[in-house]
């Protein structure tokens, strides 16, 4: 308990003065904690070890090993509009977790004071400080309704969730996946790798081999799971990749909203990341998945950054399915990332989100694919794509509508927005209709950031930056209003903060 | 309060002098009208005055209260209590008008070291004063000036004046485009906003606005330059005459 308490305590001082020091990028603070290291490099040992460290099953082990090996055989994909340094895979760190966390706390004590720092930091307003506060007292001191529960991620484990129990009452498990295999091996086995298979693609073949944590939700038949859940994934190592593996389970009737934040400390040298979420989605049911992603950027110059290459898919199985899919991507010097819906049964829905902001040199190739198979299956894509300094923004985007998938619709709408006239905006849309009653819809936009609404800005008293961050807090509002309150405002404020700089 | 001296402006881009030394000044409490024919430097007065990108101050100045008004950013003008009703209010898509309002209230207030307006405090006098300028909630809620008629947008300027709540306040044709009852609100509201620490330009075309929104002083503009300044009787003698004996007297033709 006392050396707990002391870590907290270090932690809190240290808060302190990252707030007083902030940059541009307000999470690039490194949180001094003693860690433990596999060694660097990509082996089978290195496979074998992330797993005997998570006491994992054998069949667990052969799963990850069969990944691992057809990983080797696999070239990296290079179709993206994207300009990747050459990675080296074997000089990257696949595991590191706190020294404290060799045998996991009970309490959260730890965890708190970083997530509540890095919320006072993007100084949200008081209301969400509260949701967070209730977070922090969740297990001893509580004070007010409790709103949110958390799985915290830090580098390669989880290391605390909480409202656990309140949320067991409902029937709803919600912890972290590698706790998950061990308690619930059934329900893994069930739906692992059913969505995004083992050999997907490259990084998520990567992330089979290699994921350390993440978290893990199942939702029984008919319940509305009483709270929102969230993770947040914080990089704190260096030289460290990170390889969460989410897994998401409504079962019939069910209905749940998911909130995943993400940040990184700054660094000179970039960091990976390849995540993997995979979501099923019953007969009836309905999953809301939305992202806060704010990785490490780089900084002006491009230097360092998180590469965020991540496979999210939600299969919409059952008839009447519904998923949507919320994005705020303003970090990462490179982001790769295609939340997908399979809509496999008949009258399902997807709903697509998206705001992308790059600036400086950050690079961007997102969107997604709606799979059509089902009859009557509608989905819906808005993508907000903005690009300022020298980055480079691509929409790129599959709506495939099958034989079978009869009066089945989609929307898409592509709005891009530039600031200043080095950066670039790319639209690439794949559309395959493959029966003669479904309808497609396209449209899209290019626009300059409009002098004119500016200096109106300036002429009634605001600032220029804090000008284009309420113009482009508009050209994003329909894709805002589609996230739960908590994210919402904290998405404004990050608006906000990606483009500082970005003008004058 | 506003004191613009021999001001010479010409255009960033292009080789055109617009405004070749104006002089005027406005005194803290009074109303003076800017009148002239199209073309005569009136709009780019307004322009300059407020901070507008685009041109070039080869020469003048204009203080506010004493203050550089040309050296400073058009924020800090604001800030400073210049307000600019524009002849074409900008349409913001997706930011609320009451977003905008208060975001503008607030960065003023903020920049003048005073406390932000809570969300409940500026609700309360943003409905009391929309309520005079006939301005309805759903108003309020839509993005700034999108899909506002030409009556609706003016009275919105309006609405940003009477929060706030400027020392100087420049109106740039707002009359244009306006139907009487639509022009008959307006100058309601701004002349519910008169007073003594107060003072007004208002650029117009036509004398018909100076019946509603009584000047002190009245200025003809032409080429540039102020040619004729006089009291309301100016007005009338444009309106009766039109402005081409007055170009005449000072050698200019009306075809600018």
């Amino acid at each position: 308990m006392t050396s707990d308490l002391e870590i907290r305590e270090g932690v809190d001082r240290e808060t302190v003065e990252t707030v007083q020091n902030m940059g541009s990028y307000k999470y690039g603070w490194e949180t001094e904690i003693e860690m433990e290291f596999a060694p660097k490099g990509l082996s089978e040992e290195i496979v074998r070890l992330i797993s005997a460290k998570n006491d994992e099953p054998e069949w667990m082990l052969e799963w990850r090993l069969a990944a691992f090996r057809r990983w080797q055989e696999m070239p990296e994909p290079d179709w993206a509009m994207l300009n990747i340094p050459a990675i080296d895979y074997q000089d990257i760190y696949y595991y590191a977790r706190p020294k404290s966390m060799e045998t996991k706390p009970k309490s959260l004590d730890e965890v708190d004071p970083k997530l509540l720092a890095t919320y006072e930091k993007l100084g949200i307003p008081l209301k969400e400080q509260l949701i967070l506060a209730g977070v922090e007292g969740a297990e001893d001191l509580v004070e007010g309704e409790r709103q949110v529960a958390v799985d915290a991620v830090f580098d390669s484990v989880s290391v605390g969730t909480t409202f656990k129990d309140k949320l067991a009452e409902a029937g709803v498990i919600f912890c972290s996946i590698s706790e998950a295999i061990k308690e619930h091996p059934e329900l893994v086995k069930k739906y692992l790798g059913t969505v995004v298979p083992q050999s997907d693609n490259f990084f998520a073949t990567l992330n089979c081999a290699v994921f350390s944590d993440g978290s893990f939700v199942y939702v029984p038949p008919g319940v509305k799971c009483p709270m929102e859940l969230s993770t947040y994934f914080r990089i704190n190592a260096e030289n460290t990749g990170q390889f969460e593996r989410t897994l998401i389970v409504a079962d019939k009737g069910a209905y749940v909203s998911y909130l995943e934040g993400c940040t990184a400390p700054k660094r000179d040298t970039a960091q990976l990341h390849a995540a993997v979420v995979e979501i099923v989605i019953e007969e009836d049911a309905e999953v809301k998945y939305s992202t806060v992603q704010n990785w490490f950027p780089g900084d002006e110059n491009g230097k360092g950054g998180i590469y965020n290459f991540v496979t999210k898919r939600a299969d919409c199985r059952g008839d009447r399915a519904k998923v949507m899919w919320t994005q705020v991507e303003t970090g990462s010097a490179i982001t790769w990332k295609y939340p997908s819906c399979i809509l496999r049964g008949a009258d399902t829905q997807g709903e697509f989100y998206s705001i992308a902001i790059t600036n400086n040199w950050q690079q961007a190739d997102t969107g997604t694919k709606m799979i059509h198979l089902g009859k009557n299956s509608k989905s819906r894509i808005v993508s907000k794509g903005i690009s300022a300094g020298h980055a480079q923004n691509t929409y790129r985007g599959l709506v495939s509508m099958h034989p079978k998938a009869k009066n089945s619709r989609n929307y898409t709408q592509c709005d891009s927005l530039l600031i200043g006239d080095k950066c670039g905006a790319h639209t690439v849309p794949y559309i395959e209709v493959k029966n003669n009653s479904s309808r497609v819809e396209h449209e899209a936009t290019t626009s300059k950031v409009d002098d004119d609404q500016l200096f109106y800005c300036r002429a009634r008293g605001v600032g220029e930056e804090e000008a284009v961050a309420l113009v482009v807090n508009g050209f994003c509002r329909e894709v805002l209003q589609a996230l739960p309150m908590e994210f919402a405002m904290e998405a404004q404020s990050l608006v906000a903060i990606s483009l500082e700089g970005s003008v004058g | 309060m506003l004191e613009i001296k021999n001001l010479h402006v010409k255009l960033e881009e292009e080789d055109k002098v617009i405004l070749k030394g104006v002089n005027l000044t406005v005194e803290t409490g009074k109303v003076h009208a800017i009148m002239g024919p199209n073309g005569s430097g009136k709009s780019t007065l307004s322009y300059v005055l407020s901070g507008r990108d685009g041109y070039e101050v080869t020469d003048g100045s204009a203080l506010l209260e004493g203050e550089e008004l040309l050296e400073m950013e058009p924020e800090e003008r604001a800030a400073a209590g210049l307000f600019l009703a524009f002849q074409y209010p900008v349409e913001i898509p997706g930011v609320g008008n009451m977003t905008f309002l208060r975001t503008a209230l607030n960065a003023q207030r903020k920049a003048r070291g005073q406390d932000e307006l809570s969300a409940g405090e500026f609700l309360k006098v943003v409905r009391e004063k929309a309520k005079t300028l006939k301005i309805d909630a759903d108003m309020l809620k839509r993005p700034v000036n999108v899909g506002f008629s030409g009556g609706e947008k003016k009275r919105n300027e309006i609405l940003q004046m009477a929060m706030l709540e400027p020392k100087m306040c420049i109106l740039d044709e707002t009359d244009s485009g306006l139907d009487v009852d639509a022009m008959r609100l307006v100058a309601d509201g701004v002349n519910a906003l008169r007073d003594a620490g107060r003072s007004f330009l208002v650029i117009t075309h036509y004398q018909r606005l100076l019946d509603h929104i009584k000047p002190d002083v009245v200025h003809i503009m032409a080429d540039g330059r102020i040619i004729q300044t006089g009291g309301p009787e100016l007005a009338l003698e444009v309106e009766q005459n039109g402005y081409a004996d007055i170009l005449k007297a000072h050698g200019l033709t009306e075809a600018v």
